[in-house]
């Protein structure tokens, strides 16, 4: 579970762990977790139910199985409830200079919008933008909160919770 | 008076900064031809450091704090180079030095002292102050320097500067880099939320002042070479992009209108355009903006990472780094863009290149088995020399003196963040930059003249 959060969405990450009472829905791909306290086609479900985050090895921004699984579980949703924009973030780790770090983090946003398009999402509803290595979300200082720097975040733009 | 064979008188307007700060009159003193014993050769790697002696500016009767306070930055100034070695005043045998009197040599030799600064600051009725400098070369026993100044009190920092660099011209023969800003990105908050801030200060680090708020992410700030403006990326719009900034007015305005995020901008050396990157889906390909007539032109165009570009200072070429041979590499192109040479070969990623002012070189961040380090290379790719190096260095710039390197250094873990440093071609003088928060991606000023 991430305890430092990204400034914007911290109140509806606080929010969804309390209503799913620290089940494991909080972790990060818990595309089958299911609770019965999120509403179907919300910002809550799509963060609890179906993962809103991929991640990345070091400098790479090819896409692994389970990011994959999630973002075809992403585009799944999106086509259902299709009344939602969506802004793709990509992300990267401290451990890079700051310009590669911002054209890294657009690649692996690039790479994630890609494979929704594939899987059927409408290309003009995603728009991309890389925050480099500007905005972690956890800050230790090893590979373990690396990782979870290193990603691409689909953000629903238009959600209401 | 020994040593005044003649008075040159000098009038220069010093537009300075928008400080209303003007140096209406700047009196030169000249002495007998230097047949001086004391200089210093600021080629050589390892150098002794000069010992000179800087008694208190006499204030003759007026504000001796003032006085005291003038001496101090001068010290501190020529101090922090690590090419001069302030002597502590205790140790001075001469007391109460007037500017206008000819110093005992033999009290300053027998402290081993080579060279001596005397000087004085009076408020004059007019309400400005003048203030007046000599630079002795204790063992010819005679006077190397002389100057003298008016300026309003409010700008007493700035003359304490421009003496030091006139110091530090004389022994060096190099231009001083003293009266100079660093622009800079200022952080504040936990580290999952920063705050970042355009700022300048003096290259000391006083007077910091901000220029942005702190609403939108801003980075990589760069001073322009010939105008009060810096050029830098904000968050602020549509897409994350490259802005001008002008320093003086707060004017501001976006740099061209691109499909995309742009980034990494700098300034080209005669200040008329600008070089920066522009994302096309997974790659980054640079282009350049002319300022006036609006026109972008793309410099590269491959499947890569091509960013942070630099022109050379005559204007003729770039260097930058790209991914197009699998990991960031340091590359030379025509400042029209076309083939590319690789210029970095050693172990490990290269990046942030800036090429020098004086041309001779290439700064560098070097990232290899998980350390980051600060190096120069020569523009050919040959010559490598790591100046700093440890758990993060990054983003080199230099001082427009082509001397001494401005870059930041990250500290690990949640309460860790960036300060400014400073490092010398040397490699042994290590300095930090005192600011009032975590700093990171300086970039110095040119010299204002």
């Amino acid at each position: 579970m991430f305890m430092s959060l990204n400034a914007g969405r911290s109140a509806r990450w606080i929010a969804v762990c309390f209503a799913v009472l620290f089940a494991a829905a909080c972790a990060q791909t818990k595309p089958d977790g299911l609770s019965s306290n999120v509403k179907p086609g919300t910002g809550q479900d799509f963060v609890v139910n179906v993962g809103d985050r991929v991640f990345f090895e070091e400098d790479q921004s090819v896409l692994n199985a389970q990011g994959q699984a999630t973002l075809a579980n992403q585009a799944k949703w999106l086509k259902r409830y299709s009344q939602y924009t969506i802004t793709v973030e990509g992300h990267a780790d401290e451990r890079g200079t700051r310009q590669y770090n911002i054209a890294l983090g657009a690649r692996r946003a690039q790479a994630a919008r890609d494979y929704l398009v594939a899987q059927g999402v409408n290309a003009s509803r995603i728009k991309t933008i890389s925050y480099g290595k500007e905005r972690p979300v956890a800050v230790c200082n090893d590979n373990s909160c690396w990782s979870q720097n290193r990603r691409a975040v689909t953000v629903l733009n238009n959600a209401t919770n | 008076m020994r040593g005044i064979l003649k008075k040159l008188s000098v009038f220069t307007n010093r537009k300075a900064r928008g400080l209303a700060f003007v140096l209406a009159s700047f009196v030169v003193i000249a002495p007998l031809p230097a047949s001086a014993l004391v200089e210093i050769d600021i080629t050589q790697g390892n150098i002794e450091p000069l010992p000179i002696a800087l008694p208190s500016f006499s204030a003759e009767g007026g504000d001796g704090k003032l006085a005291a306070d003038m001496t101090n930055v001068i010290a501190a100034d020529l101090k922090r180079s690590g090419l001069f070695r302030p002597l502590d005043p205790a140790s001075f045998i001469q007391k109460n030095m007037s500017v206008n009197s000819t110093p005992r040599f033999g009290d300053w030799r027998q402290i081993s002292a080579q060279a001596l600064v005397t000087g004085t600051v009076i408020k004059q009725p007019d309400g400005r102050l003048r203030a007046e400098f000599r630079l002795w070369d204790v063992f010819a026993s005679e006077q190397m320097l002389g100057q003298q100044f008016y300026t309003t009190p409010d700008n007493w920092r700035r003359l304490a500067h421009i003496i030091a660099d006139a110091i530090y011209e004389r022994l060096t023969g190099e231009k001083g880099y003293f009266d100079t800003r660093i622009v800079f990105v200022d952080e504040t908050g936990p580290k999952d939320k920063r705050v970042k801030r355009l700022a300048i200060m003096d290259q000391d680090g006083a007077n910091v002042r901000y220029l942005t708020r702190g609403d939108d992410l801003v980075l990589t700030p760069r001073f322009s070479p010939t105008s009060q403006e810096i050029t830098y990326m904000s968050y602020g719009g549509a897409d994350p992009s490259v802005y001008l900034l002008n320093i003086e007015t707060g004017q501001r305005e976006i740099v061209g209108n691109f499909p995309g995020m742009t980034f990494a901008p700098r300034f080209s050396p005669d200040g008329q355009s600008v070089v920066m990157s522009l994302q096309q889906g997974g790659n980054a390909n640079i282009f350049k903006m002319d300022l006036r007539s609006r026109q972008t032109t793309r410099l590269t165009n491959d499947a890569a990472i091509d960013t942070s570009p630099s022109f050379s200072p005559d204007g003729r070429q770039i260097v930058f780094e790209s991914d197009r041979g699998g990991t960031q590499q340091l590359y030379v192109m025509s400042a029209s863009g076309g083939g590319a040479q690789r210029i970095s070969f050693g172990p490990g990623r290269y990046s942030t290149p800036v090429w020098s002012p004086r041309g001779d070189l290439i700064a560098f961040t070097k990232q290899h088995q998980g350390r980051f380090m600060i190096g120069v290379m020569r523009p050919d790719g040959k010559g490598e020399r790591i100046l700093t190096e440890g758990y993060h260095n990054e983003g080199p710039a230099w001082s427009p003196n082509g001397r001494v390197l401005v870059f930041f250094r990250d500290t690990p873990g949640a309460n860790g963040g960036p300060q400014v440093w400073t490092v010398d071609l040397t490699g042994y003088n290590e300095q930090r930059v005192e600011t009032p928060a975590f700093a990171s991606d300086p970039s110095w000023s040119p010299l204002i003249d």
